[in-house]
């Protein structure tokens, strides 16, 4: 897949300090890239310089492998479009806020109409084409404002975090329209989100900025089980991260220690290796300790349990083996179960759901 | 009757003219000051502030000053002229049409320039967008600078010296009929100084509120 945007050494500062610094990212057209990071990480930043907003102090952006800044802005910009987490609608219909981008460009009346008629049906908010856009709740706010992004056709598409503001019933409507929108227009997108779900849902690739760095990026796959490092696990979910060495390694299977426990991961990494052993809790099985069955895995370790709390539909476990571990289990498993603090439990999970970060 | 009618349309004339000059001014240059940062911002934005409170009599003092035959601009005779007027009620209202402006202008959300910009707005359209999204707040300062120079009296009466048949407005015809005891007339010129401010404001008002629900 040919690359739309490509960026190398990019450095942008905000007055003195560095917040970005990026050695080399593409964007491959077509793709939907979600950028994920805790907040502060620099991902509206990147956004702005994709969008030509904001000027790196270093760096070279080609867009189809011309240099941005031989580019004239205003036309690079027409390329584009920019989606923010408010709407920023403005004071007029919405038929008006989804034409606006149109209106720049000098389209004809027609053209215009037809575009954003088109959009308004698309984002099913074709009722409220001739509604006042401060009258709109949030929902139909943002897809006014997605309409208008969408109609102007952009070469790449820029949203940065558009449904953060938003309830959890709207926000999954939104992004599963959103989802096969993207499927069906086939526009390249940069998507900016910290909700590691949206980035599942949404992302062919995800990119984790962090610090300003961009420190993994791969399919979803790649990123959320196998993180290169011990901030990009904690990021995406990894929490359990415990130091080992590995003490065996043979036929793709490494044994780590960690104090006196063996722990098996699937690895190729030399004996004497220092290394950190990541767990995802949703890997982590719980058994009552009389009723769990008899098996030979080395990742079979007893403890008790020290804290239960809820997560949403899930309830998480932390159980205390010698070394904490994290598991995630359905409600009803956990009342089916009689899970409480303090009683044995028998934990254990596969090798392959292990994945070791070198040291 | 019809040296009422000569001193109206003479107000309503030297007013809307220095507010016109206000708006040319202003406008431009409180969107500058709105959307730009530099160093001495807040220091500009300070003088501006202090500029819409500015005594009308001060700006009467020093307009004379500059156009009296020995000041600096003497040479244009300008002093007791209805010109003279409408440069001294252009001082009063170009500060609050400015700081009114940038008031405008920055209680609209500072992310809105990025999303017009990141939809393909050329600076001139972006401006333009944000005018009119501040509309309201834009139209008010448009009446506040109106309202500024209607009714003030201080400097029109310095630089005009409310000459009969050529510098007398509303305000100063009603200074005069009062110190001559003229009450009657003097509150017959101050109701239709009223009427006349009424008039303007609330076609100003109309527009303003137009399409509104």
């Amino acid at each position: 897949m040919k690359n739309l945007i490509e960026i190398q050494n990019l450095v942008v500062k905000r007055e003195t300090q560095t917040v970005l610094e990026i050695d080399e990212i593409a964007v491959r057209e077509g793709e939907v890239l979600a950028v994920i990071g805790p907040n502060g990480a620099g991902k509206s930043t990147f956004m702005l310089v994709l969008a030509h907003l904001l000027k790196p102090v270093r760096g070279r952006i080609t867009f189809r492998d011309e240099p941005l800044e031989e580019m004239n802005e205003l036309i690079y910009r027409r390329k584009i479009s920019l989606v923010l987490q408010e709407p920023l609608l403005m004071d007029t219909t919405v038929f008006n806020n989804v034409a606006t981008g149109l209106r720049f460009r000098g389209l004809s009346k027609e053209e215009i109409s037809e575009r954003v008629n088109t959009w308004l049906e698309r984002l099913g908010i074709a009722h409220l084409a001739r509604r006042q856009a401060r009258k709109l709740s949030g929902g139909e706010a943002q897809r006014a404002s997605l309409a208008r992004a969408f109609a102007l056709q952009p070469e790449l598409l820029l949203l940065d975090e558009p449904f953060s503001a938003l309830d959890a019933p709207t926000r999954a409507h939104l992004q599963e329209d959103l989802q096969a929108l993207l499927k069906t227009t086939d526009i390249t997108t940069v998507f900016i989100t910290h909700d590691l779900d949206e980035a599942l849902l949404l992302g062919q690739r995800v990119a984790v900025l962090i610090e300003g760095q961009l420190r993994q990026i791969g399919t979803p796959e790649e990123v959320f089980s196998a993180p290169k490092d011990e901030q990009v696990a904690a990021f995406v979910g990894v929490e359990t991260v415990i130091p080992g060495k590995i003490v065996e390694s043979s036929e793709g299977r490494a044994i780590v220690a960690h104090q006196n426990h063996l722990l098996e991961a699937v690895s190729e990494l030399p004996v004497g290796r220092e290394v950190l052993f990541c767990l995802r809790p949703e890997d982590v099985t719980l058994w009552l300790r009389e009723s769990a069955p008899p098996s030979s895995a080395r990742n079979r370790l007893t403890g008790n349990i020290e804290a239960i709390y809820p997560q949403g539909a899930l309830m998480r476990v932390v159980v205390n083996c010698g070394l904490p571990l994290m598991a995630l289990i359905t409600r009803a498993s956990a009342r089916e179960m009689g899970l409480e603090e303090g009683i044995k439990v028998v934990a254990s999970f596969k090798a392959s759901a292990v994945h070791l970060i070198p040291r | 009757m019809s040296e009422i009618l000569e001193v109206t349309i003479l107000s309503l004339r030297v007013s809307l003219i220095a507010t016109l000059i206000s708006l040319t001014v202003g406008l431009p240059f409180g969107t500058w000051l709105a959307l730009r940062k530099f160093r001495s911002r807040g220091f500009m934005l300070s003088l501006i502030n202090t500029g819409m409170a500015l005594p009308p009599v001060v700006v009467g003092l020093v307009v004379s000053i500059l156009l009296w035959r020995s000041g600096l601009l003497g040479n244009l005779r300008l002093i007791y002229t209805p010109t003279a007027i409408v440069i001294a009620q252009t001082v009063i209202a170009a500060p609050v049409m400015t700081g009114l402006t940038v008031a405008a202008l920055q209680q609209l959300n500072p992310r809105l320039q990025l999303q017009l910009l990141g939809l393909g707005a050329s600076r001139a359209q972006m401006i333009w967008a944000l005018w009119k999204e501040a509309r309201l707040p834009l139209l008010a300062a448009l009446m506040a600078a109106f309202g500024s120079v209607i009714s003030e009296v201080g400097a029109s009466m310095m630089v005009g010296g409310n000459i009969r048949h050529q510098t007398r407005v509303l305000t100063t015809a009603i200074v005069l009929e009062t110190s001559k005891g003229n009450f009657g007339p003097a509150v017959a010129l101050g109701v239709l100084l009223l009427v006349i401010a009424f008039l303007v404001n609330a076609a100003l008002t109309w527009i303003q509120q137009k399409g509104r629900s």
